[in-house]
């Protein structure tokens, strides 16, 4: 909608995100600051519900339609970058020099041969939820959380609850690869086991090893040994733990908002137990990127939109609206941010955290839960399914980097 | 059906009972869905159908708070449209291929069916293309297009017109109707409870569709039901109060349109001393 | 021209549109969509020809045999259940007057859902105790917990149960209407002749329902192949697991077009999709026509 008013010309870009009711509206006040700074540059937001996000991103782009600046999974970008749907960010805008200082290290995965192509404006890192009421049944301090993994398991043994046949009516720990375990897996229990995930440059698969083993030994034996769990009970961790039938769960800064609307759950959040001194976290975020189909104005414009909403102001909006994490260290290190109750420790974990350069995020997510339910529902051994994930992980590895 | 009387049949009360047990299953799983809509968000895996705290907060948000009413109204315009289209067109073409004899006529039917073959999935992307090319995209004529003609339909009237006896359709023709006329008034009529059905799936098909809505449409003004629903589907939770709620809803204009045409297909045909 | 012709020339007359616009909007897409499976293809970039090599690939891939497997496993047992279950109930229906509105109308509600809702409330119903009404009915009568879907035997099964329960509504009708046009005097002949239940289902009831009984096996036959609906909305992230247990082909379709943009693949598969649809189809036309 060109205004009538002193402005002549004024560029129109498109931004798509997918529907999220507080991202939405964070972004609309984004987007009136921006355009109130930049008379000249108009910005519409449309947005799609999230199950479908990435089908209309593909119909849209295979037709040459779509936005200017798109919203995307970080761990999309190397399908985004195959489509050619994605273009990079001008040095010009966007210093690589500036991003590594500013921002935290895990964005870096936005690089690809050496230019950025997509910048977040919140990140998000796993926490340890507990269920103070269920502490207290099981004697424990409801105060104090499992701090190692070997507490974790004790702790989760006393939290289990079963009913007169047997069966598992609370899980201690909640596990369900499908959600983020499959990233507490890589990131964290491979690492703290004296492992890592993949090589230095992302190529190669490393986690089939002794500490890999004994990595995902610990894991799978929350549920055959330690018997503190069933994979997928209630269907997923949250649900569960929102109905107060798990003590114990991992999940991301994302799941607060979910928590805070349990009307019966008083819940505390730590930062993720350790093991043998180690920590380690694993982040994941959004981020926006421009699009092949912005050129010329627009895309001048475009890359003016992108630098605004990964401001540091825009950053502390976004923490106060919809609760992610900045993704610069000046602001996320803010006393009144890393201190607070709820954010503390998922801002703190960001000091020690990993992303995950996923070739296809899906399928590699897959390997995990196919690896877990070889061992839990076939009754293979740890040894010979981790082998069987690192091969297929590898296979798409290799797959995705000959396109 | 006109019954001779006759003293109820222990036969029978066995055959109700055991009709009346499945008529419960199979709504068990909806008087559930009922049940969780009026159920808050962390109390919906409890088992008991009526919740501690039952709720409406669910419906007024659906109500007040998205824009369901938009939604149902597109839903109804696409459904409606398609159901009427469909009836024409897959009748006459069934009809056609039912009571005409010429050169072809076996190629077209097994061509007309093997549309049915190819999951929507696959053809999404040409569509999206043909729309666009057409000007179609984000549009009323670009939701409907792909369902105003469908193998199914075709296929339905075919058979059930293969049993319209010819003689009704000479004795037209000797008395001087055109064939379109013939085709509209004797018939049609014969197979009302064909066309009711197949008004019925065609309503709901349409009522349903998700894939194509969900590609074509970009303003949140065109959302059918299904695609605005879906909204309640996050990254990692989805709100499945209201779903259900949404779904809940959803089901009624569908029951209405069934009870609406049920009488049709349960009245039947009366084709006198014709056939037999 | 003769009366033939004439006739000829007014059934092209009447189909001419229609026919216009099942080239356009079917097989115009369903052609570019058979070129397609003969390209490597990712959405956005160019199209490269490769030959058959999208097909030789699936030739060896072991998941793509376990799909087509379990593709098959929905046909094999949806279609029969689905049918006899069908129609026995119509036929029931048929034959009571006492309630027959409502009892029809139960039968066929499940029909008029939104598959979305009801997977979830059968997966929650699959669930194992405390939240999982089957298991803790089981439990209750002293039976072993069933998996159901997380088990790779039992959640085929488990998944292909919705999809009966939900399309028998369909069936019924269909069935219903078959029933309803069969005219009364045919009955009345038989029950003047004496003869039995069994006799009159057999050589009036059944013969006369043949167009009715070739189009709903033929329509669920590429209902049940063509399932995706209730594994998407069952399965962890839509993944027809646990372990691609209950994966059918149009997921894996969907999955390689919208997640992996590998067009090209996903063609490949809907052509195998299609010709056997075709084949089955052709097949139960010939069959139940002539038998």
């Amino acid at each position: 909608m060109l205004p009538i008013a002193a402005v002549a010309h004024a560029v129109e870009i498109d931004y798509w995100q997918y529907s999220y009711k507080s991202r939405v509206d964070a972004m609309d006040r984004l987007i009136a600051a921006f355009e109130a700074e930049n008379p000249d540059i108009k910005v519409h937001q449309t947005t799609f519900p999230y199950a479908q996000y990435r089908t209309k991103v593909a119909a849209a782009v295979s037709a040459g339609e779509g936005p200017d600046v798109v919203q995307l999974y970080y761990g999309w970008l190397d399908d985004y970058l195959n489509a050619g749907i994605l273009k990079p960010l001008s040095e010009e805008n966007f210093p690589a020099a500036e991003i590594e200082k500013d921002f935290f290290p895990i964005v870096h995965n936005m690089k690809a041969d050496g230019q950025y192509f997509a910048l977040p404006t919140a990140v998000r890192s796993l926490g340890l939820f507990w269920n103070k009421k269920l502490f207290r049944e099981a004697g424990l301090d409801p105060d104090i959380p499992p701090k190692t993994l070997d507490e974790l398991a004790d702790f989760a043994k006393k939290l289990t609850k079963h009913d007169r046949a047997g069966n598992i009516i609370q899980v201690g720990i909640t596990i369900g690869p499908i959600d983020q375990d499959h990233n507490w897996w890589r990131e964290v229990l491979v690492r703290q086991f004296g492992g890592t995930p993949y090589n230095a440059d992302n190529t190669k698969v490393t986690y089939d090893d002794e500490a890999g083993i004994q990595a995902f030994d610990y894991y799978a034996g929350l549920v055959t040994d330690h018997k503190v769990s069933v994979v997928d009970f209630m269907d997923k961790g949250e649900i569960a733990f929102k109905a107060g039938r798990a003590a114990i769960h991992i999940d991301g800064s994302f799941a607060l908002s979910t928590f805070d609307r349990a009307r019966r759950l008083d819940y505390g959040v730590a930062e993720l137990p350790t093991y043998d001194g180690i920590k380690s976290n694993f982040a994941s975020y959004w981020v926006n990127g421009i699009t092949s189909k912005a050129t010329g104005e627009k895309r001048e414009a475009a890359e003016k939109f992108l630098k605004f909403i990964t401001s540091e102001k825009a950053m502390q909006l976004w923490l106060d609206q919809v609760g992610e994490l900045p993704a610069r260290r000046a602001v996320a290190n803010r006393p009144e941010n890393r201190d607070n109750p709820k954010f503390g420790p998922f801002i703190r974990g960001l000091d020690y955290a990993h992303s995950t350069k996923f070739y296809s995020e899906a399928e590699q997510r897959r390997t995990v839960v196919d690896m877990l339910d070889r061992v839990v529902l076939n009754g293979m051994s740890v040894a010979r399914s981790l082998r069987i994930a690192a091969e297929e992980d590898q296979a798409i590895i290799d797959k995705a980097r000959m396109k | 059906m006109a019954e001779i009387k006759a003293p109820i049949r222990p036969g029978k009360i066995i055959i109700w009972c055991l009709l009346f047990i499945g008529a419960v299953i199979m709504m068990t799983p909806i008087i559930f869905m009922f049940s969780a809509s009026f159920k808050y968000n962390d109390e919906i895996y409890e088992l008991a159908l009526i919740s501690s705290e039952p709720t409406l907060s669910n419906y007024i948000y659906l109500f007040e708070n998205t824009e369901f009413l938009l939604w149902f109204k597109n839903s109804i315009l696409v459904a409606l449209a398609s159901t009427v289209s469909v009836l024409f067109f897959d009748s006459l073409v069934g009809y056609t291929l039912a009571k005409f004899r010429f050169r072809g006529r076996k190629l077209v039917f097994i061509a007309i069916l093997s549309t049915l073959m190819i999951p929507t999935e696959m053809l999404v992307i040409p569509w999206y293309i043909l729309a666009r090319d057409f000007g179609l995209l984000d549009s009323y004529i670009g939701l409907i297009f792909p369902g105003i003609m469908t193998g199914l339909g075709v296929f339905l009237m075919k058979q059930f017109f293969e049993s319209v006896p010819d003689d009704y359709l000479d004795a037209a023709r000797i008395d001087g109707l055109s064939e379109f006329r013939i085709f509209t008034q004797i018939a049609m009529p014969l197979v009302a409870p064909a066309l009711s059905a197949l008004a019925i799936f065609t309503f709901l098909g349409n009522w349903t569709a998700f894939l194509w809505p969900l590609i074509v449409t970009s303003s949140a003004e065109l959302f059918t039901i299904p695609v605005g629903l879906s909204s309640f589907s996050g990254e990692f939770q989805s709100e499945w109060e209201m779903i259900m709620t949404g779904a809940a809803v959803a089901t009624l204009p569908t029951l209405l349109v069934f009870l609406f045409l049920q009488r049709y297909i349960i009245r039947g045909v009366i084709l006198g001393g014709l056939k037999g | 021209m003769s009366i033939d012709k004439k006739r000829a020339v007014t059934a092209w007359c009447f189909i001419s549109v229609p026919i216009v616009y099942f080239i356009l909007v079917r097989f115009y897409p369903t052609l570019d969509a058979f070129s397609i499976s003969l390209t490597d293809w990712n959405i956005v970039g160019k199209k490269t020809y490769i030959g058959f090599d999208n097909f030789v690939r699936l030739w060896h891939d072991p998941v793509f045999w376990q799909v087509l497997g379990n593709t098959f496993e929905y046909l094999l047992l949806g279609v029969p259940i689905s049918l006899i279950l069908s129609f026995i109930v119509a036929h029931s229906l048929d034959q009571i007057r006492f309630g027959h509105g409502v009892l029809r109308a139960c039968y066929f509600i499940p029909f008029l859902t939104t598959a979305v809702a009801m997977a979830w409330v059968w997966r929650w119903f699959y669930q194992p105790v405390p939240v999982g009404m089957i298991n803790l009915a089981l439990g209750q009568m002293g039976i072993k917990q069933l998996d159901f879907l997380r088990s790779t035997t039992e959640a085929l099964p488990a998944v292909l149960a919705p999809a009966i329960w939900a399309g028998l509504g369909f069936q019924i009708v269909i069935f219903m209407a078959g029933l309803r046009a069969i005219p009364q005097s045919y009955y009345e002949a038989a029950k003047i002749d004496g003869a039995s239940g069994f006799r009159i289902l057999r050589e009036i009831t059944l013969p006369q329902l043949r167009p009715t009984i070739v189009f709903l096996t033929v329509i669920s036959s590429i209902g049940f192949l063509r399932i995706f609906d209730q594994v998407y909305n069952m399965t962890q992230e839509g993944e027809g697991g646990p372990l691609n247990a209950t994966r059918p082909l149009v997921l894996h379709i969907y999955k390689a077009a919208f997640e992996r943009f590998e067009m090209g693949m996903a063609a490949a598969q809907t052509v195998v999709l299609f010709t056997i649809l075709l084949i089955i189809t052709i097949i139960q036309l010939r069959v139940l026509k002539n038998g």
